[in-house]
């Protein structure tokens, strides 16, 4: 299968192998005025299978979120039909509603209004470009109101 | 410090200045009888309470404040599904300050993010209780004269006991601190205590679950309740709930300088025949919070018309 390579965008790459429309969602790219393709399922000699999201255009869009959803994911930056910059991915420092909180007791059961904020429960940054942790790994997140962790 | 939701909202300078305020209430509290007057403090009592809310609104009536409030969530509109954002938004209309308790932990810091007047949490669930850390802090520092070198033993329920949780948080940062952590492995201080506050500030920490074989080297013992209301399984809470009984012929064993606390209610976990002993200071204790809170709600109302 062919996918046309773009001229100015991003690409999401090494997603795994099914994960590709929960990065969508997670990204708001339904709601970019951009063209995207996602891949699902193409082979990869590395991971087997795996899944790809090309995004066309100039755009803003918070990738965050990413080094938490699929820490094994890499971003290329295409500017004039080459890479211009490949972004490593780390654990960000804040999550919010990405992942919901499990703990019965936790007020974010019974307020539902309230937005689901996780916070990297890791020793101080070591990094000061707003991301820490290594990359690859999920770390550990606290829920912001009560502590519970997610893993 | 706008609001106070856990005690790591006060630095170690700022938890010195409200014992120094609250150790001249003490000496002269005819000085601050007037101290708060025409403010109202609300007390919204989602959960039961005895002293916390009774301390908070004679603490505001002694300072010449107002109290509104309620002790019973059914005799407010949270028993229509009003939400924590919305009862907020109301007694904010009344009320210059408001401590609140609420079963669901991490409400008080909700109630915090739509609030223009100060939240003091009063205990979310088995989360936090900073004021009553406050009042332990206040009592240690009264009767033993010091917060650093000591090693205290923490007895109970350590996993739900919210005024454990805040206790660890706050003596950690304080040098010299050994804890003693004295609990049914079921009900052992969760990790993000183990893993946060204790880890962080490399904090000296022993496990049993002896009461007994570790008294004699305790300088303080605090002892918790086998809370009922935070276990799903009745079955483990019959189970579990008198792990622990201290009596008088324990406190042989005990140094006799010992301080003994308790944030009560009690119901077995010590006997009534320690209760005459010198070193029994619960009851102590709970005047103190009163006279902690008097100068957490004259300091936490001083920032707020700062900042206003």
């Amino acid at each position: 299968m062919n996918i046309d390579s773009i001229n100015s965008g991003i690409v999401i790459d090494h997603i795994q192998a099914g994960n590709s429309m929960n990065i969508y969602g997670l990204l708001g790219l339904d709601k970019l005025q951009s063209s995207v393709a996602i891949i699902k399922n193409c082979k990869s000699r590395k991971m087997g299978r795996k899944d790809i999201i090309k995004i066309d255009g100039e755009f803003d869009v918070n990738l965050d979120v990413l080094g938490y959803v699929d820490p094994g994911a890499t971003v290329s930056i295409i500017k004039d039909g080459v890479t211009a910059q490949k972004k490593k991915l780390s654990l960000p420092r804040r999550i919010v509603n990405v992942v919901r909180c499990n703990n019965p007791r936790c007020i974010t059961t019974t307020e539902t209004a309230l937005d689901q904020v996780f916070v990297l429960a890791d020793d101080p940054p070591r990094q000061n470009c707003g991301f820490v942790g290594d990359p690859g790994t999920r770390g550990l997140y606290r829920c912001v109101y009560c502590d519970a962790a997610k893993g | 410090m706008k609001h106070l939701i856990q005690i790591s909202d006060l630095s170690e300078q700022e938890i010195d200045e409200l014992i120094s305020l609250a150790d001249d209430i003490l000496q002269d509290s005819a000085r601050y009888r007037e101290a708060l007057r025409h403010k109202t403090l609300a007390t919204l009592f989602f959960e039961p309470s005895t002293r916390t809310r009774l301390s908070f609104e004679s603490a505001m009536l002694e300072l010449g404040g107002n109290v509104l409030g309620f002790a019973d969530p059914n005799s407010s509109s949270a028993t229509k599904g009003e939400s924590v954002a919305d009862t907020i938004r109301t007694v904010e209309c009344y009320a210059d300050i408001i401590a609140m308790r609420h079963p669901k932990e991490g409400a008080p810091l909700a109630a915090s993010m739509k609030s223009r007047v100060p939240i003091i949490n009063a205990g979310d669930g088995g989360h936090h209780h900073p004021t009553q850390t406050l009042t332990d802090l206040f009592t240690i520092k009264r009767e033993k004269g010091r917060l650093t070198n000591l090693v205290v033993g923490l007895c109970g329920d350590l996993k739900f006991g919210r005024t454990v949780h805040s206790l660890v948080h706050a003596m950690s940062r304080y040098d010299g601190i050994t804890f003693v952590l004295i609990s049914p492995e079921e009900l052992t201080l969760p990790d993000y205590l183990t893993e946060g506050p204790l880890k962080r500030d490399n904090v000296r920490v022993a496990a049993t679950n002896s009461l007994v074989s570790t008294l004699g080297e305790l300088d303080v013992l605090y002892m918790t309740r086998v809370q009922r209301e935070r276990f799903f399984n009745e079955a483990d809470y019959v189970r579990l709930k008198d792990s622990y009984i201290l009596n008088r012929a324990m406190l042989e064993h005990a140094k006799p300088d010992l301080a003994i606390l308790h944030p009560l209610p009690r119901v077995n976990e010590i006997a009534a025949d320690v209760d005459d002993d010198p070193r029994a200071l619960y009851f102590r204790q709970m005047f103190y919070g009163k006279i902690i809170r008097k100068a957490l709600l004259i300091s936490l109302m001083r920032n707020y018309e700062c900042l206003k």
